[in-house]
């Protein structure tokens, strides 16, 4: 192999370091070099952990030299978001009020990762508290989108794209709420899952929304996808809301024809918002499946509409309770003129949270606010049953829903921030897929003009990854295109 | 629903221990009246007869058996507080009494 | 004017489960400060409650035991306030679907019995505690009972009285004491009991406007600080005043409840679905099984005392107060004493002993067979009921047998007839002022001359034969 090692999918080199072909160190410092010349113009990373990654490495390698299993990630570069707790280094969610904070623990997939000899390289950046579309949310850099250094890489998962995409890292675990693994997967030109609800702990994922948060991989390619979600799904313990089903293994669906399969197109995702080129890249991407042999016909999801207003009630009221917890008094920034606990509890949350947490502070605590607790959060909550009947129902009449990931392509910097509802109507397309509890997950599917990636959303019953995966793959070998490498300039 | 006042951002703010100048206030106003303005849509559908969705999975009894595990070493537990005297955790006094 | 007491009862109750309600850290708060606590009771960012079966177990106990109906289908809600002793600056309970509701607790006071309803109890975690006394201008906060797992019972507006309060309070404690769920130490804060009171005009339907006391540290602070309330608010109303709804603190130094004002807003708790936890489903098959490991319940084992032992309503009351009092006299009964001279024992020279020496019955060095033992040497006319008395004293320090002192001392009682005539004829002989008294008529001196005899014999003289042999003596000459 020619190509340096920091450009090898996630099996390849796994099977290299596990044949003892390459060593895990030699693969560490390949992708650590790449870091340190290209994320400068990039900034996913928030924080490198270059001894750390190196010696990680070291230990894979004893265990290979040892004959040992070193598991079936041995060697793999993987980078995670800021809100995955890890026990060493910090865990900041991108936010001011945890600047420096140390967890005790480390989450679920983290040590899932571990112990199947993963190699962490660093933590990435993010929307502040996951909040966001764009990752221009983080207080502390902005990440660039690799294919237009002056666009986004999307959001809120915006270092963890933007690093698969820009060969930073080969696997990244991100977090999706809303499309937070999806949309920025799309804008980077990589894969990115978002589970079903309760495939993959959520202990020890820092949380926006309890009922709609989900993490998931971003990858080069569906093989790594499926060699990821091996890793970091299955029941846990310490999440009362963990499924306790069976994991099936996902590499075993990794094949080349769709027969049998019938694919749904809701027409209430396309209709005239949609810009004409990322419909087209979308049509040619369908007709790849069809000649694959899968069937195509039209179902709907009629509250796909409502999608938008029902998940920034109820995110927004979770959220709410959920950031109640950082004030001061545990860990964390406070305010050092606080003379008074009252004092100290305005002066944390004022000083310490940008403007978006605040705005979804403030919403999701109206939300729940005697007298409108009616009005807004249980009607957020029926009109989300009505959300999930429309699945269902559609799913009656097919195995998997293919719709675009994001209406456009990603934006410049600046484009949206002026205007919350602008940037929360950008993620119109995933949404309903967290509100339905639902597995979807955005493939590559061409560059619009040649420049930008742009994503086709697989959607699929709940527990049905393998489906998903089973489509990427087929798809990816059948397209008959490569979307090629980002320039980086 | 009745039009978002600026006394409704000043209780919510106090409800979430947020302190907001009047520029910010007014800047809230505007965007929250915003996006409630958006979200008034749920309004279109009637949901008579329809139970709210507490949870996406069909999951019930979910519980931890009555085991005691062990704890964090103190010094761990304390380690990011912002100010600790190695025992409590330290707050300024606590004057009224919930 | 005159004026009825309305007053509802709020009582929390720590279960004593092993680990917390939400973690596996030790149940166990007087450890030193913050040292049972982990990510999750310390409200960590990123981690997830799983709910202590145990708990729901211990919950739908003390409701079945309230006569309560158990929620088939139930959930835990966030309650959010901000308090430095609230981890996540929300507390987890249960807001609308409560896991007990609509039960009874049967009370007796002055004789009369009463219902008290019981509209719900439902399962939520305890906060940590602060301390004010680390320096000037701090508070301390230790985690340790953060998560300890706590039953909130709640009575409907049926007490009408500071002494209804306490008998509920009383029948409550006995109640969990039996299902062996609390240690219900209300100075330790294991059970705290919040009473909302208010006063209206005899006779009126409508309720009064309502006050809410807190920090009451005993039954009888509850009595004293309703009694407190409810003159305060008469006084109020007499001069033509309107009570004002309030949270009021108990100050027992002073007797007195005051103020405790709160913002507003720091009543609006925002509740909705912990989506955290997953719904409580308790169907039919788990309730039989709870209810069939319920103990027998204060009530039907008093009745059972009254008609399988013969013991007056007073007795079997007294007995069956404290479960583990209750089971000392049965295995006292089962070890071959009788019935009431068991209960007798039991309450008077057992009880004064445990009492003098700060013991519970459980720790009591004398066991209920030991007990029976010693009850079978008065029955046998082995040692006398005065001896006996100095036999439990000496059991109750040492340990031993009955049997094994009364030997070891010397103290079998002396029935033999003609031992005890000698020793007659010798008291009459020594006393004849007394002898010549009573043969005067002054039947008084007839005391004084068994005195005497009993002393000759250390006591250890059968006194029916003393005073029998003492009687032929003094009719002879
Ligand atoms: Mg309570
Ligand atoms: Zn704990």
């Amino acid at each position: 192999m020619t190509a340096p090692l920091y450009a090898g999918t996630a099996r390849e080199i796994r099977d290299r370091v596990r044949s003892g072909a390459v060593s895990a160190v030699a693969v560490a410092e390949s992708v650590l070099g790449r870091i340190q010349a290209v994320d400068g113009a990039v900034g996913a990373y928030i924080d490198v952990w270059g001894d750390h990654a190196l010696s990680m490495a070291a230990k894979v390698d004893r265990r290979v030299k040892n004959g040992e299993d070193p598991g079936p990630l041995a060697g793999v570069p993987v980078g995670l978001k800021d809100n995955l707790c890890t026990s060493y280094g910090t865990t900041t969610c991108a936010s001011k009020i945890l600047k420096g904070f140390e967890s005790p623990y480390d989450a679920t997939v983290v040590c899932r990762l571990r112990d199947a000899g993963a190699v962490f390289l660093g933590k990435l950046n993010m929307d502040e508290f996951a909040m966001g579309s764009s990752t221009e949310n983080s207080s502390i850099q902005k990440t660039r989108n690799p294919w237009d250094l002056g666009r986004v890489p999307g959001g809120s998962s915006g270092g963890a794209a933007a690093s698969v995409a820009a060969e930073l890292a080969t696997i990244t675990i991100g977090s999706d709420t809303g499309g937070s693994i999806r949309q920025p997967a799309a804008f980077c030109g990589c894969l990115g899952m978002k589970p079903t609800y309760g495939r993959v702990s959520r202990y020890g994922l820092i949380a926006f929304a309890s009922s709609l948060d989900q993490i998931g991989p971003f990858t080069k390619n569906a093989e790594d996808l499926a060699i990821a979600m091996n890793v970091v799904s299955g029941h846990d313990p310490l999440d009362a809301t963990s499924a306790a089903l069976p994991v099936p293994d996902y590499t075993t669906f990794l094949k080349n024809d769709l027969a049998g399969l019938t694919i749904g197109l809701p027409k209430e995702f396309y209709t005239d918002a949609l810009g004409g080129p990322m419909r087209e890249s979308i049509m040619r991407a369908v007709d790849v499946l069809k000649g694959l042999g899968a069937k195509v016909t039209e179902v709907s999801l009629p509250h796909t509409d409502y999608g938008i207003a029902v998940y920034y009630l109820i995110a927004t009221a979770e959220a709410s309770a959920n950031l109640a917890r950082f004030d001061g008094v545990r860990y964390g920034y406070r305010d050092p003129s606080a003379t008074t606990v009252e004092e100290m509890y305005r002066g944390t949350k004022t000083g310490g949270f940008g403007p978006e947490v605040k705005r979804r502070i403030m919403l999701g605590t109206y939300a729940l606010s005697s007298g409108y607790y009616d009005a807004y959060y249980l009607k957020a909550q029926k009109v989300r049953a009505l959300i999930r009947r429309d699945f269902d129902e559609a799913f009656a009449q097919c195995d998997v829903i293919i719709t675009p990931t994001t209406p456009t392509p990603a934006f410049k910097f600046g484009e949206k921030t002026d205007d919350p509802l602008q940037m929360y109507l950008s993620d119109i397309y995933t949404n309903s897929v967290n509100l339905a509890g639902v597995p979807g997950l955005s493939v590559p599917c061409g560059l619009i003009d040649g420049k930008l990636p742009a994503g086709m959303q697989i959607i699929g019953k709940p527990f049905s990854e393998d489906t998903l995966i089973r489509v990427a793959h087929a798809y990816e070998k059948a397209r008959g295109f490569e979307m090629g490498k980002p320039a980086i300039k | 629903m009745a039009q978002l006042t600026l006394k409704d951002v000043e209780y919510v703010a106090a409800l979430a221990q947020l302190s907001l100048d009047e520029a910010a206030k007014a800047r809230m106003l505007g965007d929250l009246g915003n996006i409630l303005g958006y979200i008034e849509k749920l309004n279109e559908i009637d949901t008579t007869g329809v139970e709210p969705m507490m949870h996406v999975l069909d999951l019930a009894n979910v519980y931890r058996e009555d085991v005691v595990g062990p704890s964090l070493d103190r010094a761990l537990a304390l380690k990011n507080a912002p100010n600790t005297d190695g025992a409590y955790f330290l707050v300024p006094k606590i004057l009224d009494a919930e | 004017m005159e004026f009825e007491t309305v007053i509802g009862l709020e009582v929390h109750v720590e279960i004593s489960t092993r680990s917390k309600i939400f973690c596996a850290c030790a149940n166990n708060f007087h450890a030193p400060p913050n040292t049972n606590v982990c990510p999750v009771c310390l409200g960590m960012p990123g981690v997830l409650p799983v709910l202590n079966r145990a708990m729901v177990e211990a919950s739908a106990a003390v409701g079945l035991a309230l006569n309560c109906s158990i929620a088939r289908w139930s959930k835990m809600d966030r309650k959010n306030y901000f308090y430095p002793d609230l981890a996540k600056n929300y507390q987890i309970s249960q807001y609308d679907l409560p896991l007990c509701r609509d039960g009874y607790l049967d009370i007796e006071v002055g004789g009369a019995a009463k219902r008290i309803g019981i509209r719900r109890a439902h399962m939520e975690e305890d906060t940590a505690r602060s301390t004010h006394t680390l320096g000037p201008g701090v508070s301390g906060v230790d985690f340790n009972r953060a998560g300890v797992p706590l039953l909130e019972i709640v009575t409907e507006p049926d007490i009408h009285s500071a002494e209804e309060a306490y008998a509920y309070l009383t029948a409550l404690k006995q109640i969990l004491m039996y299902l062996g769920v609390s240690d219900c130490n209300m100075e330790e804060g294991s059970l705290r009991a919040e009473p909302n009171i208010s006063i209206r005009q005899k006779g009126s339907t409508e309720l009064g406007v309502k006050t809410e006391v807190k920090n009451v540290a005993s039954f009888s602070g509850v009595q004293k600080a309703i009694e407190f309330e409810v003159k305060r608010q008469a006084k109020i109303l007499r001069e033509g005043g309107q009570v004002q709804q309030e949270t009021r603190g108990w100050d027992a130094d002073r007797g007195v409840t005051l103020s405790q004002r709160l913002k507003e807003s720091a009543h609006d708790y925002r509740y909705f679905p912990e989506p955290d936890l997953v719904p409580i489903v308790v169907d039919e098959a788990w309730e039989r099984r709870i209810r069939e490991s319920l103990p027998e319940l204060p009530k039907a084992r008093r009745e059972r005392f009254k008609t399988v032992y013969a013991l007056s309503e007073y007795d079997a009351g007294v007995l069956i107060a404290d479960r583990a009092t209750a089971n000392y006299f049965e295995a006292a009964v089962k070890a071959g004493a009788a019935a009431k001279p068991a209960a007798n024992w039991i309450m008077s020279e057992l009880q004064a002993l445990l009492i003098g020496a700060k013991q519970s019955i459980a720790a009591c060095k004398i066991g209920p067979a030991q007990l029976a033992g010693l009850i079978g040497l008065i029955d046998s006319g082995t040692i006398s009921g005065k001896i006996a008395k100095d036999v439990i004293a000496e059991m109750f320090t040492s340990g031993k047998d009955a049997k094994t002192i009364v030997e070891a001392r010397g103290l079998v009682q002396i029935s033999d007839v003609s031992e005890i005539e000698t020793m007659v004829r010798e008291v009459l002989a020594q006393h004849p002022g007394p002898v010549a008294e009573f043969r005067s008529g002054k039947a008084k001196a007839k005391g004084f001359l068994v005195g005497q005899v009993m002393k000759a014999m250390q006591g250890k003289g059968n006194p029916q034969v003393v005073n029998r042999i003492l009687d032929e003596q003094l009719a002879k000459e």
